[in-house]
């Protein structure tokens, strides 16, 4: 009996730990619990939680991408530049989507092929990425874009802003994806024990570098959202943007090590650093302090992670 | 009123489904070279493990120089002066000899850094009389296995060590160094050092022990002064042991050769491996622990890449280079290590067991979830698969359960070859009797079975054919009638080696 309620506490903390959060500051600050407030709190939270979805992947693997926010801002600045040079939205849209996959297949690879851990290849390719951003912008911002594309990040359907259905959206496919198919079952494997999944006979490189594409290419659609919302594009966006996504997916109780972890997990978890983010700043706290709590935040969460896993 | 400076008595051990030690003694005197022999699970690892603390007997007691030892755990049985020098020496490769000697017990100046003048001094004055060149400041990893060795030994000495555990100390050397060994513990014996000395090489034992004891299935066959058994008395108490266990064996009308191998070699792992397997034909492979067992299977499964050689399923040449394709060919692998290699503990059964069949049961990538259900749970019931539900994680079944779905993911799939690397190891009698059926009713319906298995005893009881690994290459085929356990042992301990591997083998050392 006690045992029970002890696991539905682990299972659900992340949820209760939420809604305490949300109590709290509703208590603290008139603004929180406005309509307004909360659609901008889910607006804000669905740039880093559809990267966190594709965070979640490359995490139940057992690996990393921490090149995320790079990525992020080399294809928002090749957009903005295919938009200002008049290409037609759906082919900026298909190259934006393909520069994120492109970076994604090349970590993927050389995690793969070249068996260089995730943290290095991604820290490589952070670096490379944020330097062809500010090569392709020579460093200066790209803005002012027509009124279609700023439908993306502005818009509205049914009086729900895109940005949150576009993370909505995100958020079911990767579940469906997770759950009912090849890939999902793969990847929860690799990350239980990636020689078994080898050892069966499953080309488990293959559905390796996929995850880091899956990554690549939720960045990529973030960036379009970011850009079309922002009207521009800065080569230094989305800098410390990794941070924000992989606390997310652990505070998601998505293990490091992987083969644990959901979509579920990682929606809260990035509404959790939402609405933390918010919550702060109507709180008037120093945005300098807030990098300190959100450090905290992700080493805590880690902690709980090493203890859950002690247990097993 | 004795000289025993150990004495281990009435050690008994169990762990889940195996009574790994059966109330066993043993005693070691001052000064003396004590050899511990016994097949593989026969439990001499286990009673090192014991005496080095790294666990804890259920019952008995060990006794250290006339006194009962109270306290175990590690550093208590390194305080006592017990060192046990295993097999993986536990060395740090990318430090000095004089760091791995002095690790935690550095000699500090009262600045607070490390005296590194005084300890190279000392580390000279340890080695001393090893009489070797050894220099203190040398990187581990720039050793020859043999000095290696020897800066173990002077760590556990100049920890105050008397009493040394050398596990398979020789495994790593050739024929020189191992003279060299010898030397080095004959000086150590004869300063009062007391060795106990593990190894599968029986024909080194007469040279350097002075009384040998055996273990069998977790049990004291015997302790005895060398000059008192031969040889071959000493392999024939390892292996005659009493067959309490069943096995069901069938005879089966053997048809098509469904597998060949043809020269497989795999620079350092094996050499000319060459065989065939039959449908309906189980093909037993023994050996010692690292003769090479498992790294031709591994090569054959495409987990390791081959050198050469050449490999025809149904008569027809394949080419394998990866999992993925011995698994399309219709190999299928149950793997040594459960845990390690054959499972997701953190997934459930059924997750585990339709891994293999996924791209078969699925439609552009979406899973027929429904007949996949019903495959699974009907495989469970046809198998006996204790669990609650196919929903359950795998870490919570008894490793009985947890194989049979290490071998359901593969029924499921239907393969012409399985391959099983010690299907039996560390499961209870009663599931070992199912493994056995199940593996023989795979035969029956016509798949080529290869069984890998250290066990003396399922391998004479099971196999149509007996191929013995010795070193990387098969030393011996066997047809089922003609084969006992003395002979096998005979050929897996490389005693026959000499009159037909001697050139080849001396030649690959020096590579």
């Amino acid at each position: 009996m006690k045992v029970k309620f002890v696991e539905t506490l682990k299972s659900y903390g992340i949820i209760l730990a939420f809604l305490l959060i949300c109590v709290g500051l509703s208590i603290l600050s008139p603004v929180f619990f406005t309509l307004n407030n909360i659609i901008n709190v889910i607006r804000q939270t669905s740039i880093y939680g559809i990267m966190a979805v594709g965070m979640t992947f490359v995490i139940l693997t057992g690996g990393i991408d921490l090149s995320v926010g790079s990525v992020l801002a080399v294809s928002g600045a090749i957009c903005a530049g295919m938009l200002k040079a008049g290409n037609p939205i759906i082919l900026v849209l298909l190259a934006t989507l393909g520069v994120g996959v492109g970076c994604g297949l090349v970590t993927g690879l050389f995690v793969t092929k070249a068996r260089i851990t995730p943290f290095v290849v991604t820290l490589g390719m952070m670096s490379i990425a944020r330097g062809l951003a500010l090569i392709y912008t020579r460093g200066y911002p790209i803005s002012g874009f027509s009124p279609t594309f700023r439908l993306i990040g502005g818009g509205y359907i049914l009086g729900i802003p895109i940005p949150i259905i576009i993370f909505l959206v995100v958020v079911i496919i990767a579940y469906i994806v997770l759950m009912q198919t090849k890939l999902g079952r793969y990847t929860y494997a690799i990350g239980g024990n990636e020689e078994t999944v080898r050892l069966s006979g499953i080309n488990s490189d293959f559905f390796k570098t996929l995850v880091y594409v899956i990554s690549g290419s939720t960045a990529a659609l973030s960036a379009l959202i970011l850009t079309s919302r922002l009207n521009s594009a800065e080569p230094v966006a989305g800098t410390g943007y990794e941070l924000d996504v992989i606390a997310a997916v652990v505070i998601g109780g998505a293990s490091l090590s992987g083969g644990r972890g959901s979509v579920w997990g990682t929606f809260i978890g990035a509404l959790l650093i939402g609405v933390i983010n918010n919550g702060m700043n109507l709180l008037g706290i120093s945005p300098y302090f807030q990098q300190v709590v959100k450090g905290l935040i992700i080493i805590g969460a880690v902690w709980l992670d090493q203890l859950r896993a002690k247990e097993e | 009123m004795d000289d025993r400076v150990l004495w281990m008595k009435g050690i008994r051990k169990s762990f889940p489904g195996v009574q790994a030690l059966k109330s066993v003694d043993f005693d070691l005197a001052r000064g003396e070279v004590h050899a511990l022999v016994g097949e593989n699970g026969a439990g001499k690892s286990t009673l090192m493990k014991i005496l080095s603390g790294l666990y804890k007997a259920d019952e008995g007691e060990i006794w250290l120089r006339g006194r009962k030892l109270s306290s175990r755990g590690i550093k208590a049985m390194i305080d006592a002066g017990v060192s046990v020098i295993y097999q993986e020496l536990n060395l740090m490769r990318q430090l000095s000899v004089a760091e791995n000697i002095f690790i935690g017990r550095e000699p500090m100046r009262y600045s607070g850094l490390i005296d590194w003048k005084k300890m190279y001094l000392d580390v000279q004055r340890i080695l001393e009389p090893f009489n070797v060149d050894i220099n203190p400041k040398t990187k581990i990893y720039m050793l020859s296995p043999a000095y290696q060795q020897v800066v173990e030994i002077a760590k556990a000495l100049s920890l105050n060590s008397d009493i040394l555990v050398m596990d398979e100390p020789t495994a790593p050397l050739t024929g020189n160094e191992v003279e060299k060994l010898f030397e080095i513990i004959r000086n150590l014996r004869n300063s009062g050092v007391s060795i106990i000395y593990i190894s599968h090489r029986l024909e080194e034992i007469p040279q350097i022990a002075d009384r040998v004891t055996v273990l069998r299935d977790g049990e004291k066959i015997l302790t005895r002064p060398l000059g008192e058994l031969t040889t071959a008395e000493i392999i024939r108490h390892m292996v005659g042991r009493t067959l309490t266990e069943q096995y069901p064996k069938i005879s089966v009308p053997l048809g098509k050769e469904i597998l060949h191998v043809e020269n497989l070699t795999k620079k350092g792992y094996c050499k000319d491996v060459s065989f065939s397997v039959r449908r309906g034909e189980i093909v037993g492979f023994t050996g010692l622990v690292g003769a090479g067992r498992t790294e031709i299977m591994q090569t054959i499964y495409g987990r390791m890449k081959k050198d050469s050689g050449s490999i025809y399923i149904d008569g027809q040449e394949v080419q394998i280079h990866s999992t993925c394709d011995a698994v399309k060919k219709g190999i299928g692998l149950i793997p040594e290590e459960r845990k390690h290699q054959g499972l997701v503990l953190g997934l459930s059964v059924f997750d585990n067991m339709a891994m293999t069949i996924l791209d078969k049961e699925s439609v552009l990538g979406f899973l027929k979830k429904k007949k996949l259900d019903i495959s699974v749970k009907k495989l469970v019931e046809l198998m006996e698969i204790k669990t609650p539900s196919t929903k359950q994680l795998v870490r919570y079944l008894s490793g009985g359960n947890q194989q049979k779905i290490i071998l359901a993911k593969w029924f499921l799939r239907h393969c012409k070859v399985y391959i099983f690397d010690e299907p039996t190891r560390g499961i209870d009698v009663g599931a070992k009797v199912e493994i056995y059926k199940l593996m023989q009713n795979l035969a029956k319906e016509g798949a080529g079975v290869i069984m890998v298995s250290s066990e003396l005893p399922e391998i004479l009881k099971m196999s149509d054919r007996i191929e013995v690994v010795f070193s990387g290459s098969i030393v011996k085929e066997f047809q089922r009638e003609e084969a006992d356990s003395e002979k096998v042992m005979e050929y897996a301990l490389g005693l026959h080696e000499h009159e037909s591997q001697q050139e080849p083998r001396a030649a690959g050392a020096e590579t």
